[in-house]
């Protein structure tokens, strides 16, 4: 734990403090802190009921009420609206892709709002997806389920947003397209952009990430650096019960 | 043989004529209703009341401001629109989590308000409205019948501001985001648009059909509260026939309706009123999300 742990002030992109949700009456997250550095890429691990999609959600704004600090790049965004956030320059692909049926692809990858310089281009999104150009005036759900998690994660990679917040991309794919996902994953980061994923397969965590979080009962239970993987795994067991 | 045929053309062509005429007003009305209730999930009684506020708008800028007809059917869509975002903001905001029975019990109420406070002010007997110099005069000779000019241009600019409503939807950035909000709104407002405000001026814009409408309709109908609440049922059966929420359905429908109507009105006169409820029963038995809509 302390060698994955915390960094200093200056030098984060997402600081993440006490962070506590509702949806409704029901208490999800009980006070949440991570950080995460830019350039980085970081997991949430754990099993499911955890808090890890919800501790997305309420970065963004989408659960009820929260509470805490959520400070990006030293600006509190704890009282913002969900809008203003994504505004602010954080990019959110949703579990299970949240590709529109009434959109076609082209629509679909054009929906989100630039909000910043920086994002790629649809030339180098067609390059590296080329599927997307072929598919261009398919309706965006008639993609196979591999295609569409490309979709999801260009049209937020458009959008010149800085931190894109993962839910599970890889979930429900074959292992084939799950690799394909994980090179996508480490292209975007040497392009510079910060990650924080959502997973739940750890192994396929290991091949990406810097860091990792591990989440039990709306709480962050502990932090693994990657390269301490190997010598965790007896811990990371216990906590993903796998 | 063709000479009984263009006799019975000529006898029916006013009745025609005038289905198509009411298809207008179906089709503007129903478009409005399907943007509204794709978008917020809402089910506008209040827009006979809307529609029926736009007429008399119109009439208040000529009677009161000496605005004539034209300025009319800018300004009166936009006041009665900002009077949506009033509704909106106060009120229909509230219910988007609960049932649709809640907004259309509170839609209905507002309607009978509205109803009742012209009503109160201007009594039932109805005001009138003359049509624009420009669109009075000698009417447009189609061959087999005449048609007044103002009731030719009734027809045309419906179907224009229906096109035109439908090419926002289909092609525009504006009417992907409503799209997409209308099936994912959370995720639409964190990419970075403003939701609330997109919904609120989707219902302005809703409203702002009716009373195009409304103005529309002013020198046709003698201008009186009851006039939204003569079409709103019809209206209400235009849009299920064609599909709740589907824009591209209503307007279809509502011309074709109206001509269903007419038609009607010329075969076997008794139908004419019952004609449009009969279609909508026999399609919510064969398909109950409407021709248009997506089940």
């Amino acid at each position: 734990m302390p060698d994955a742990l915390p960094p200093t002030k200056t030098d984060t992109l997402l600081a993440i403090r006490d962070l506590q949700a509702w949806y409704g009456e029901s208490h999800v997250l009980h006070g949440v802190s991570i950080d995460i550095r830019p350039g980085e890429v970081v997991t949430l691990l754990g099993r499911n009921g955890a808090g890890k999609t919800s501790t997305l959600r309420a970065i963004m704004g989408l659960t009820g009420r929260r509470t805490g600090s959520v400070m990006f790049e030293g600006r509190e965004t704890i009282r913002m609206s969900p809008d203003a956030i994504g505004r602010a320059g954080i990019g959110y692909c949703p579990e299970e892709r949240g590709i529109f049926a009434s959109l076609n692809v082209t629509e679909n990858l054009m929906l989100p709002p630039k909000v910043r310089d920086g994002g790629l281009d649809v030339p180098t999104i067609h390059q590296l997806f080329p599927n997307l150009k072929e598919r261009a005036n398919s309706p965006g759900t008639k993609l196979s389920g591999g295609e569409q998690q490309m979709l999801a994660i260009a049209r937020i990679l458009r959008t010149g947003a800085p931190l894109l917040l993962l839910d599970e991309p890889t979930e429900g794919l074959a292992p084939v397209i799950v690799q394909q996902i994980g090179a996508m994953i480490r292209e975007i980061k040497q392009r510079g952009f910060t990650v924080l994923l959502v997973e739940q397969n750890f192994r396929f965590a290991q091949t990406v990430a810097d860091r990792h979080y591990v989440m039990e009962h709306g709480r962050v239970v502990d932090a693994v650096a990657n390269h301490e993987m190997a010598s965790s795994l007896d811990r990371l067991h216990a906590y993903l019960g796998v | 043989m063709l000479e009984d045929f263009l006799f019975q053309l000529e006898m029916a062509a006013p009745q025609i004529v005038l289905g198509l005429v009411n298809g207008a007003f179906y089709a503007l009305l129903s478009l409005g209703l399907a943007v509204i209730f794709g978008m917020l999930n809402v089910i506008n009684f209040a827009h006979g009341a809307q529609f029926m506020m736009g007429a008399f708008v119109a009439w208040m800028l000529l009677n009161w401001a000496g605005i004539p007809y034209w300025g009319a059917l800018i300004l009166s869509p936009l006041i009665v629109g900002v009077f949506g975002v009033v509704l909106e903001r106060l009120m229909i905001s509230r219910l988007y989590k609960m049932d649709h029975l809640y907004g259309l019990l509170l839609t209905f109420g507002l309607a009978l308000i509205i109803e009742g406070v012209f009503r109160n002010s201007f009594g039932s007997s109805g005001l009138p409205y003359a049509p624009p110099a420009a669109l009075t005069g000698a009417p447009v000779d189609l061959g087999f019948m005449m048609l007044p000019k103002y009731r030719l241009w009734v027809v045309v600019a419906a179907f224009f501001v229906c096109i035109a409503t439908w090419l926002v939807i289909e092609k525009t950035r504006l009417g992907a985001y409503l799209r997409a909000a209308t099936e994912n709104a959370p995720l639409v407002q964190a990419f970075g648009v403003n939701v609330p405000r997109m919904v609120t001026l989707t219902y302005a814009a809703g409203v702002a059909l009716a009373a195009l409408a409304g103005v529309l309709a002013a020198p046709i109908y003698s201008v009186n509260p009851a006039m939204g609440s003569n079409f709103i049922i019809t209206v209400f059966a235009v849009v299920v026939i064609g599909g709740m929420g589907s824009i591209l359905g209503s307007v279809i429908t509502g011309f074709a309706l109206g001509l269903v109507e007419g038609l009607t009105r010329v075969i076997y006169p008794e139908a004419s009123a019952t004609v449009i409820f009969v279609i909508m029963a026999i399609v919510l038995l064969a398909r109950p999300a409407g021709l248009f809509g997506r089940a």
